[in-house]
C-alpha cells in the first residue's frame, strides 16, 4: 500500500465535488439532484463495503444488497411501531446487519470461489423472500416510513439538505474507517488470505475467522447504507434487496476500478448516473447497459478508473 | 536423551486404495537436521503435509515436543512452532518480500485483530523482518514485490518467512527445486549457517546439498522408511544403493 | 383431505424439483466442464418458452412449436457461446458474472420489448389436457405426469450419455481434471460447444414444458436460476447425480414447506401469528437446507473430485 500525494488526489477530489453539489445544485432542479446524490451517496456507501470484500479480500459476494435490506428494513419496522429515534434504530439495524453477517457468512466462507458467489447469491434470495412474506409490513408492496428518523428526538433528517450532509458524513466515516483497516494488522491479514490462504494458515492466521469478522464489518456498512436509503426514499420493499440490485452492487464495485475503494464511489455515481442519463433516453435502457456490461468486460479491465489512467499513460507516453 | 521435537508415530496415509504413507516412524531431536531423500512418488511431500497440517493422516501419531499434534489445523501447529517451505514457491506475491515477512511476525506477535494503525509502519514488525531478510541475503530486495523476485530469491523469502516464525522445527520441501548451481550453492551456505538455531527436516533431491548439510538421513520409498541414519551408514547401505542412489552417488 | 392434498402436493414438489434438474443440469454441466459461471441460463429457460409461444402461434401445433423452440433457441445459444462467452472462459468469475448479468438485463428487457410487459400463455396439447384419477377422489393433470414423466426420461438420457459415450467421458474427465482433458489433445473448443449447447437446449426444453402452467412473463428465468444454483451447490457442482438428487429434495421440500408450513405451525402457536410466520419459515427453507448440508459437507453432497 503506497499512499502517495497523487493517489490522494482523488478521493480528496471526490469528497469536495460531493461537498460542494448541493451548491451547484440550488441552481437547478435541486430536489431532484439533491435526491440523485443522495442515492449514490448511499449506494456508495453499500459499494465501498461490497469492494472491501471483493477487492481486499477476494470475496465476491452476490448478497450484498441483503444487508441494504436489512438496514432498511429495520428503520421501516421501527417506524411502523412509532419508533424513529436513531440512537435506537440505528444500532438495532447495525446489530441486525452484523448477526445475519455472521451466521450466513459462518457457512459461506467454508467454501470457495464460485460456491462463494453462488451461496451468497442464495441467502441473498432468502431475505428476499422473508420480506415479501412479511405481510404485516407490506409484503410485496413494500411500507412507507411515516416520518425520517429523529435524534433525540429532533427531526434533523427532514430537511433534504441535512439529508444529504449526514449521508456525505456517514460515506467519509465509512471510507475512512475501511482504508484504516485495510492499512492495519487486521487488513493485511485479510488482504494476505485473499493471495495465499495456505501460505497464511502455515504461518499461523486461522484465515476463516479473520474473513467472517470482515464479512462482518461489511455487512454492517451495507446495513448503514439500507438504514439511509430508507430515509432518504422514506419506502421501503423487497425489491431494494432483490438479486439484480446485488448484481447492479458488483457491478458499481467493477466500474470504478475494483480494490480502490474510492473507485466504488466512482462507480456508484457512475452507475446511477448513466442510469438516470439512459433511462431519460429511453424506456428500455436495459436495451443498452446490458451490452455496454459485456463490452466492459471485453474490453476494458481495471474499471472506468482503471480505463482513465490507461488513457493516461498513453497520452502522456505519446 | 531428551524428547524429541518431532515424533511421528506409525503415519499411514491411504487415498482410497492407493497407500502413499506407509507406517512411517521417525524423531527429530532439537537442534538436528534430518534429510528425507527418496525417489519421486516416495511420498515425500504427504510426509510433509501431514506434519504441517495441510492433509489429515489416515491412522498414526505426529507429536511436536510432545503434544499430540495429530489433528491441530495448520494454523495452531504454527504457534506451536513449526514452519514450512513448500516445494511449489508460496508466497504473498502482491505484497512486498519485507511485508510477507512481517506478515509472519505479526502472527507470533500480538492481536492481528487490531483495525487501525498502520501495519506497515509498525517498527517491531518491519525490524524483526527486515533481520529475517538478512539472513538469508535479501535485505537488499526487501521493498521489491514478491512476484518480480527471481525463482532462487523467493525460496530465500520462504525461508525468511519460515525464520520470522522463530521455529522450533522448520519444514524444507526441496528448497533447491529449480535453483541453478550458484544458487543452491548460496541456499547451502545459509543453511549451514541456520543449522543448530532449530530442528529441520529437509526433502531434497539434491544430493550434494543432503550430504553437505545432514546429521541424519531416511530414505523413503513407496512411503516406507528403507533406512535410516548418519549419512556415511546411508551411503553405505546396499539396499539403499540398489533401491535408489544407486548410479547417482557414482 | 389431508392426505389428497399431501398427495397432490407431493407430485408437485416432484415436478418442480424435475423442472430445477433440467435446468441445473445443464447449469452443473457448464460450470463442471468449462469452469464458467453463466447468470444467463435462466434466460435461455424463459426464450424457450416464448419461442415456443410465438411458434404456437404461427402454426397452432405444439409440437412442432416445442421442436422448433428446441432448434431456435440452440441456435441462438451457439450464438452467444460464438460472440460472447467463448472470451469469457479464461477469465475470472467476477468478469463472467458480470458479463452474464448484462445479457440477463439485455434479453429480459428484449423479451419486453418483442412480446410485451403482459404474461403470455401457452395452451395445454388438447389430448394431454385432461386429468387422472391417482385414486378415488384424487385428480391430477396430465400435464403435470408428463412433466415428471419427460424430466425422468431426459435423467435417463442425461444418464446414459455420460456414462457410455465418448463426449459424456470426456465431460466427467473434465468435470475433474480440465487440464489433463486439454493435454491430451481433445478439442476443447468443439467438446464446450457441445457441452454449452445441450445445456442452452435442456433449459429452453424446461421452458417449453412449463410455459403451459406457469404465466410466460419477462424475468421468468430469474428466481428458477437462482434455486438451480442452490441445486448444483447442494448436489456438487459438476455432479449430475448430484443434480438429480439435489432437484428432487428442494422441489419437495420447498413445495411441501409452502402448503403444510401454516397448519403445521398452528400445532404449536394460535392460528393468526402461525399464518404470518408460516410464509416466512416456508420461503426460508430450501436455504436453510442449503445452509445445513453446505457447513457439513461444502463441497455438496457428491463433490466432484479433484475440485
Amino acid at each position: 500500500m503506497s499512499l502517495n500525494r497523487r493517489t490522494e488526489a482523488l478521493p480528496i477530489a471526490i469528497f469536495l465535488v460531493l461537498a460542494l453539489a448541493p451548491v451547484a445544485a440550488s441552481f437547478g432542479a435541486e430536489t431532484y439532484l439533491l435526491g440523485l446524490f443522495t442515492r449514490v451517496m448511499i449506494y456508495g456507501i453499500a459499494a465501498l463495503a461490497l469492494d472491501f470484500l471483493c477487492g481486499y479480500g477476494g470475496l465476491v459476494s452476490f448478497g450484498h444488497a441483503a444487508f441494504v435490506g436489512i438496514g432498511a428494513y429495520t428503520a421501516a419496522i421501527f417506524g411502523a411501531h412509532g419508533v424513529s429515534e436513531i440512537a435506537i434504530t440505528l444500532p438495532v439495524a447495525l446489530i441486525v446487519s452484523a448477526l445475519f453477517a455472521y451466521l450466513t457468512g459462518t457457512v459461506c466462507l467454508r467454501t470457495k470461489s464460485v460456491y462463494f458467489i453462488m451461496i451468497t447469491l442464495a441467502f441473498g434470495q432468502m431475505i428476499y423472500f422473508v420480506a415479501g412474506s412479511l405481510s404485516p409490513y407490506g409484503g410485496d408492496d413494500g411500507l412507507t416510513l411515516p416520518l425520517r428518523s429523529t435524534l433525540f428526538g429532533f427531526p434533523i433528517l427532514e430537511n433534504d439538505r441535512a439529508l444529504y450532509y449526514a449521508v456525505l458524513a456517514f460515506l467519509l466515516g465509512s471510507y475512512l474507517l475501511l482504508r484504516a483497516i485495510v492499512a492495519s494488522r487486521f487488513g493485511r491479514v485479510f488482504r494476505g488470505s485473499k493471495e495465499n490462504p495456505t501460505r497464511m494458515a502455515t504461518i499461523g492466521f486461522d484465515v476463516f475467522r479473520y474473513q467472517r469478522v470482515a464479512y462482518v464489518i461489511a455487512g454492517c456498512i451495507g446495513g448503514l447504507a439500507g438504514f439511509l436509503l430508507a430515509n432518504a426514499t422514506e419506502f421501503v420493499s423487497p425489491s431494494y434487496m432483490s438479486w439484480q440490485r446485488s448484481g447492479e452492487l458488483i457491478i458499481m464495485v467493477l466500474f470504478g476500478g475494483i480494490g480502490t475503494l474510492h473507485g466504488a464511489i466512482v462507480g456508484a455515481a457512475a452507475f446511477l448516473l448513466l442510469e438516470d442519463m439512459l433511462g431519460g433516453v429511453t424506456e428500455n435502457w436495459k436495451l443498452i447497459f446490458g451490452p455496454m456490461l459485456v463490452l466492459i468486460v471485453l474490453f476494458a479491465r481495471g474499471g472506468l478508473l482503471g480505463l482513465a489512467s490507461s488513457i493516461k499513460e498513453r497520452l502522456s507516453r505519446g | 536423551m531428551a524428547e524429541p521435537v518431532l515424533k511421528i508415530d506409525n503415519l499411514r496415509k491411504n487415498f482410497g486404495g492407493l497407500v502413499v504413507t506407509d507406517g512411517v516412524s521417525l524423531d527429530i531431536h532439537a537442534g538436528e537436521l534430518h534429510a528425507v531423500i527418496g525417489p519421486n512418488g516416495a511420498g515425500k511431500t504427504t510426509l510433509i503435509n501431514q506434519i504441517s497440517g495441510t492433509l489429515a493422516p489416515s491412522d498414526g501419531r505426529i507429536y511436536l515436543n510432545g503434544a499430540d499434534i495429530t489433528t491441530l489445523p495448520p494454523d495452531r501447529r504454527a504457534h506451536l512452532g513449526l514452519a514450512r517451505s513448500f516445494q511449489i514457491t508460496s508466497v504473498l506475491p502482491r505484497f512486498s518480500a519485507l511485508e510477507n515477512v512481517a506478515l509472519a511476525v505479526q502472527a507470533r506477535s500480538g492481536s492481528s485483530y487490531q483495525f487501525i494503525g498502520r501495519a506497515d509502519r509498525e517498527s517491531a514488525l518491519n525490524d524483526a523482518a527486515m533481520a529475517a531478510l538478512t539472513e538469508v541475503s535479501l535485505d537488499a530486495r526487501a521493498d521489491v514485490l514478491a512476484a518480480h523476485l527471481s525463482h532462487g530469491e523467493k525460496r530465500a523469502l520462504e525461508l525468511a518467512i519460515a525464520l520470522a516464525m522463530q521455529p522450533k522445527l522448520l519444514l524444507l520441501d526441496e528448497p533447491m527445486a529449480g535453483t541453478g548451481p550458484e544458487e543452491s550453492e548460496r541456499l547451502i551456505v545459509v543453511l549451514q549457517r541456520l543449522k543448530g538455531r532449530f530442528a529441520m527436516m529437509l526433502v531434497e533431491h539434491d544430493m550434494n546439498a543432503v550430504f553437505a548439510l545432514a546429521d541424519r538421513i531416511s530414505v523413503l520409498t513407496y512411503g516406507r522408511i528403507l533406512a535410516s541414519g548418519k549419512p556415511a551408514e546411508v551411503r553405505a547401505d546396499p539396499a539403499v544403493m540398489t533401491a535408489y542412489l544407486g548410479e547417482e552417488l557414482e | 383431505m389431508s392426505f389428497t392434498l399431501l398427495i397432490v402436493q407431493t407430485l408437485n414438489g416432484l415436478q418442480f424439483g424435475v423442472l430445477l434438474f433440467l435446468i441445473a443440469a445443464g447449469l452443473t454441466l457448464v460450470f463442471g466442464v468449462m469452469d464458467f459461471i453463466n447468470l444467463a441460463h435462466g434466460v435461455q429457460y424463459m426464450l424457450g418458452a416464448y419461442l415456443a409461444v410465438m411458434f404456437y402461434a404461427l402454426t397452432g401445433n405444439f409440437l412442432i412449436a416445442l421442436v422448433a423452440a428446441l432448434g431456435a433457441a440452440l441456435l441462438f445459444g451457439l450464438l452467444l457461446e460464438f460472440t460472447v462467452f467463448r472470451h469469457l472462459y479464461d477469465r475470472d468469475h467476477l468478469e463472467q458474472v458480470i458479463a452474464t448479468f448484462g445479457i440477463i438485463l439485455f434479453l429480459n428487457q428484449g423479451v419486453k420489448v418483442v412480446w410485451g410487459a403482459a404474461p403470455l400463455s401457452l395452451p395445454i396439447p388438447e389430448i394431454l389436457s385432461g386429468t387422472v384419477v391417482l385414486s378415488p377422489g384424487i385428480l391430477y393433470p396430465v400435464w403435470r405426469l408428463m412433466i415428471i414423466g419427460s424430466g425422468l426420461a431426459v435423467a435417463l438420457i442425461l444418464y446414459l450419455l455420460v456414462s457410455r459415450t465418448r463426449v459424456g467421458m470426456l465431460v466427467r474427465a473434465g468435470a475433474t481434471h480440465a487440464p489433463i482433458v486439454s493435454a491430451l489433445g481433445v478439442d476443447i473448443r468443439r467438446l464446450f460447444m457441445i457441452v454449452f449447447g445441450f445445456g442452452t437446449m435442456l433449459a429452453a426444453f424446461a421452458g417449453v414444458m412449463i410455459a403451459p402452467i406457469l404465466s410466460v412473463e419477462p424475468g421468468m428465468g430469474d428466481s428458477v436460476l437462482i434455486l438451480a444454483f442452490v441445486v448444483i451447490v447442494i448436489g456438487g457442482i459438476g455432479s449430475m447425480r448430484g443434480a438429480f438428487i439435489a432437484a428432487l429434495l428442494i422441489g419437495l421440500v420447498d413445495t411441501l414447506g409452502r402448503s403444510f408450513a401454516i397448519d403445521i405451525l398452528r400445532l404449536v402457536m394460535p392460528p393468526s401469528p402461525a399464518r404470518t410466520v408460516g410464509p416466512a419459515i416456508a420461503s426460508m427453507l430450501i436455504y436453510v437446507l442449503m445452509a445445513l448440508v453446505l457447513y457439513f459437507r461444502p463441497a455438496g453432497l457428491f463433490p466432484a473430485k479433484g475440485r
